[in-house]
């Protein structure tokens, strides 16, 4: 037996083919995170203050609950793709990658469901 | 084989504002991602659970320095709530850091500021003006 051929030792070890997908998602939720942060930042100085009774009205109105539900998914989708490169720079064991990795979509999303349904509750008058 | 030069570029290299608004963006980003979104989290979740929790958690991240205790076992919430606020407030800067570099980030998605003189002053600017801005949300926040 022999080693292969040259073009049989690097068939399928190239491209992936999923980066340019990685790389526009990371942008367009950069771009949504550019908008929804900086009214989230607006809000907190535009607020007359930043008691329980103030955030909390101001919250569960249907537009910065709305703005409050689109801001949870863009900075934690943008925040997932971004740890992700983290982690593929620098855990290099492919079983520790598989596991980081599987550790980062469940808290990501975890913690996305959370906060929009806390968003939710408050907006729905659920909350006392 | 083992005798064989190799390239010296990898080992030999000085810091430039390049490379620290660089490691800037992902010293900021991910700092957002594992300590920022906890934050959040932990005020959507005081918000959602009542004027109690709302309280409790304000009064572990802006914390009144006023009225910390620092006798006895209270000396460990007392240095937590310090550190919270400051890392509330290194949040806003990391929050500023990584807007301004991750607006340079788009002009240089475009093909735009490569020349070597406007690419050096906006690596410098970028920082700098996150500061600024920083400086200008607090004052905006005490002040309005």
């Amino acid at each position: 037996m022999g080693n292969g051929t040259s073009i049989g030792k690097v068939r399928g070890l190239g491209s992936a083919h999923e980066g340019a997908h990685h790389w526009l998602v990371q942008r367009f939720t950069a771009i949504g995170n550019v908008v929804l942060s900086i009214w989230l930042m607006a809000s907190f100085i535009l607020l007359p203050d930043l008691s329980y009774e103030t955030v909390s009205s101001y919250l569960a109105g249907p537009i910065p609950a709305t703005a409050m539900v689109l801001l949870i998914i863009s900075v934690f989708w943008h925040a997932r793709l971004g740890l992700q490169v983290l982690v593929e720079d620098y855990v290099h064991t492919a079983g520790n990658k598989f596991g980081v990795l599987a550790l980062l979509n469940l808290a990501t999303l975890g913690g996305a469901a959370f906060g929009i349904f806390c968003v939710v509750r408050l907006a729905l008058g659920g909350a006392a | 084989m083992s005798n064989r030069p190799l390239s010296p570029h990898l080992s030999i290299w000085k810091w430039g504002p390049h490379m620290l608004v660089s490691i800037l963006h992902r010293v900021t980003g991910d700092g957002m991602a594992i300590v920022g979104l906890g934050i959040l989290l932990w005020w959507l979740g005081a918000l959602a659970s009542g004027p109690e929790a709302y309280a409790t958690f304000q009064g572990w991240v802006w914390a009144d320095f006023g009225a910390l205790s620092f006798s006895g076992a209270e000396i460990l919430s007392s240095i937590v709530k310090i550190l919270l606020k400051i890392v509330l407030i290194g949040l806003s800067w990391a929050f500023f850091t990584h807007l301004c570099s991750g607006l340079r980030h788009f002009v240089l998605d475009i093909g735009a500021g490569y020349e070597l003189d406007a690419n050096r002053m906006w690596s410098i600017a970028s920082p700098i003006i996150a500061i600024l801005l920083t400086a200008a949300f607090w004052a905006a926040i005490i002040l309005l």
